[in-house]
C-alpha cells in the first residue's frame, strides 16, 4: 500500500489531535471530563454508524441494541471473566448479532430495514427484563477500580480504531462496493458485486463498535438496567449527530458530535422535559437545511473559495 | 459447415408473471464472435429475456447455459462474475460518481478483476475505446445522452464479459448519435466480442447483426440470417400488425 503525501498528513494530524485530546483528564475539572466522555463516545457511535450508513443510505436505529448488549456482556461477564476481555468480547457478540440482523434485514430496503431495527433494541431489552422477572433480579452491579479518565482513554482509541478502520475501507474493494450500492443496487448486482454480502459484512462495524462501547461506558453506570442500557434514545441521537456533521467524509460524525453535545447540555439542563421534542425539531431542521451536514457546507465553500481563486 | 460450440444457450425458457406468459419456450444459441439481433415488435418479451439471461429475473422453466454451464438459477451478481455483462433499457449510471469511476465499477468487479492501477488503466482504455477520452473526472450528470450511454457500454466492456447484453443501447439517439453508436457497436463487432442486440433501429440491425432471432407474443417466430428473416411473412405480419417500428 502506497501513501501519498495527503495521507500521511492526515494520519499525522488525526494521531496529534487524539494526543492533545489525550490530556483532557490531567488538565481540567470532573465537568469538562465528563463533557469529554460523551463527546468520544458519541464520536465512536456516529463515525462507525456513518461508516455503514452513510454509503448504503440504510438508516440504522440499531446503536442501542448493540450499545446494550455491551453494556450488558460487562455486567453479566465482570464476576467472571479479567476487565479487559470483556470489550472484544463484546465486540464479537455485536458483530455475530449484527450478521445476523444484516442476513434476515438487509435484503428488505428502505423503511423496513428502520422498523426492523428500532425494533431490534425494545425486543432485546424485553427478553432481559423477562429473564430478570423470572431469575428474580433487577439489575446488576458494575463495581470496578475503573475511573472516568480510563474509560475516556479507551473511548479515544476506539476514535482512533474507528477512523483507521473507515479510512481502510475507504481505500477497498468493500467500500468501493458500497458506494456502488449505495448509487444503484441493481447496477452493483449486475456488475458483478455480491451486495448482500458487502451490506452484511459493513453492518458489522457500527455493530461491534457500538457494543465494544457498551462494555466500556458499563463501569460508568455502576447500577445496570434495562431500561437505561436499551434506550432508544440513543439511537437517535446518534443519527442526529452523524447527520448533522454529514456521512461523505470520515471526519463529517465528530463535527457534529461536538456541537450537538454543548447543544445537548444546555437544552438538558434548561428544558429536561422537552428533549425528545427538541431532538425531533434537530431531526427535522438538519434534514431541510443541512441535508449533507457541515461537511456539505465546509466542501461548498471550500470550492467557491477554489473557484474565486481561479477568477482572481 | 463447422461446428462450434455455443457461448450462450437457451432451451425450452419460459418466464410467467402469475398468468401472462412473457417469454415462452426460447431455444437459441449465441456462437463465439457472433452479433445476435433480437428484435420483435414493443412488448415480445426481448427485455424479459436479457432479464433472464441477466439474472434480473428467473426464468419459470428451461436452462440457460455459459459455455455449456448451466446458469439457470444463479444470482444476477454470480452470472455477471461468469462473464455476462449488459446495459440498460433506461440508462443506469452511478449518479454521485464520475466518469472514470462508473467505468471502473466494471473493471473492479466484472468477470476478470482489478484493483488499483490495473483497474484505472483498464478503466482508461475503455473510455478511450469508446470515445470518452479526457472526460473522467466529469460527474455523470454533466455528459450529454449519448454520452451517457457510452460510459454504461464502457463499464459493461470493462470487466471483459464473455457475453455482453445491449438493452436498445441506440434508442434515443438523434441521427448524428445514432451514426457514431452504430459505428461504435460495429467497432466492438470487429474485436470479436459476442452480443445479444434487442434493437429496434432497423438499419442497425442490417449493418451490425450476423443473425436474427425474432420474438412475438413472447416466442421465436424466426431466426437466421438477417435479410431472410425480415422477409419472412410471419415476421412482417407481426410487425405490420403490432408496431409499425
Amino acid at each position: 500500500m502506497r501513501l501519498t503525501a495527503k495521507n500521511w498528513q492526515g494520519l499525522a494530524l488525526t494521531a496529534v489531535l487524539l494526543g492533545v485530546a489525550a490530556c483532557l483528564p490531567l488538565l481540567t475539572t470532573a465537568y469538562w471530563l465528563t463533557i469529554g466522555v460523551t463527546i468520544a463516545l458519541y464520536t465512536v457511535l456516529a463515525t462507525s454508524w456513518a461508516l455503514f450508513s452513510g454509503p448504503t443510505h440504510y438508516i440504522s436505529l440499531a446503536t442501542a441494541a448493540f450499545f446494550g448488549v455491551g453494556t450488558y456482556t460487562t455486567g453479566l461477564g465482570i464476576e467472571h471473566l479479567p476487565y479487559w476481555v470483556l470489550p472484544p468480547l463484546a465486540g464479537l457478540i455485536g458483530a455475530a448479532l449484527a450478521a445476523l440482523v444484516g442476513l434476515a434485514t438487509l435484503r428488505l430496503s428502505g423503511v423496513y430495514f428502520v422498523i426492523f431495527t428500532l425494533g431490534l433494541a425494545e425486543f432485546i431489552r424485553q427478553i432481559i427484563t423477562w429473564g430478570q422477572t423470572v431469575s428474580g433480579t433487577k439489575g446488576i452491579y458494575v463495581l470496578t477500580s475503573i475511573t472516568e479518565a480510563h474509560i475516556y482513554w479507551q473511548l479515544l482509541g476506539l476514535a482512533g480504531l474507528v477512523w483507521l478502520l473507515g479510512w481502510l475501507i475507504g481505500r477497498s474493494r468493500l467500500g468501493f462496493a458500497l458506494r456502488i450500492i449505495g448509487d444503484d443496487e441493481e447496477v452493483a448486482r449486475h456488475s458483478g458485486i455480491h451486495t448482500a454480502r458487502a451490506k452484511v459484512l459493513l453492518f458489522m462495524v457500527p455493530g461491534a463498535f457500538a457494543a465494544i462501547t457498551g462494555a466500556v461506558l458499563a463501569p460508568r453506570y455502576v447500577y445496570i438496567e434495562p431500561i437505561l442500557a436499551f434506550t432508544p434514545m440513543l439511537s437517535f441521537q446518534v443519527v442526529i449527530m452523524a447527520l448533522l456533521g454529514g456521512t461523505g467524509r470520515l471526519w463529517g460524525p465528530v463535527v457534529g458530535v461536538i456541537p450537538f453535545t454543548f447543544l445537548w447540555e444546555g437544552i438538558s439542563a434548561s428544558v429536561p422535559n422537552q428533549t425528545t421534542l427538541l431532538l425531533g425539531v434537530a431531526f427535522l431542521v438538519i434534514v431541510y437545511v443541512l441535508p449533507r451536514g457541515f461537511v456539505g457546507l465546509i466542501e461548498d465553500a471550500r470550492a467557491r473559495v477554489n473557484r474565486a481563486e481561479g477568477y482572481a | 459447415m463447422r461446428m462450434v460450440s455455443p457461448v450462450l444457450s437457451l432451451r425450452g425458457v419460459t418466464k410467467r408473471f402469475g398468468g401472462l406468459v412473457a417469454v415462452n419456450g426460447m431455444d437459441f444459441d449465441v456462437t463465439e464472435h457472433e452479433v445476435l439481433g433480437l428484435i420483435g415488435p414493443n412488448g415480445s418479451g426481448k427485455s424479459t429475456t436479457l432479464n433472464l439471461i441477466s439474472g434480473a429475473l428467473m426464468p419459470s422453466e428451461g436452462t440457460i447455459s455459459l459455455r455449456g454451464a448451466p446458469i439457470t438459477h444463479l444470482a444476477a451478481q454470480d452470472i455477471a462474475r461468469k462473464g455476462v455483462a449488459r446495459t440498460f433499457q433506461l440508462v443506469r449510471l452511478l449518479p454521485s460518481m464520475t466518469v472514470l469511476e462508473n467505468v471502473k465499477a466494471g473493471a473492479v468487479f466484472g468477470h476478470r478483476r482489478r484493483w488499483g492501477t490495473e483497474a484505472n488503466a483498464q478503466a482508461q482504455a475503455l473510455m478511450e475505446q469508446v470515445g470518452l477520452a479526457g472526460r473522467g473526472h466529469l460527474k455523470v450528470g454533466q455528459l450529454t445522452y449519448i454520452d451517457t450511454k457510452r460510459v454504461e457500454l464502457a463499464r459493461a466492456l470493462a470487466g471483459d464479459p464473455k457475453v455482453l447484453l445491449l438493452d436498445e443501447w441506440l434508442a434515443g439517439l438523434n441521427p448524428t448519435e445514432l451514426e457514431e453508436g452504430i459505428a461504435l457497436i460495429r467497432r466492438l463487432r470487429d474485436e470479436g466480442r459476442t452480443v445479444i442486440l434487442v434493437e429496434h433501429v432497423m438499419d442497425a440491425i442490417r449493418s451490425l447483426c450476423d443473425r436474427c432471432v425474432v420474438m412475438a407474443s413472447g416466442t421465436k417466430i424466426a431466426e437466421g440470417a438477417v435479410a431472410d428473416v425480415l422477409a419472412d411473412p410471419e415476421v412482417i405480419r407481426a410487425y405490420l400488425g403490432d408496431d409499425d417500428d
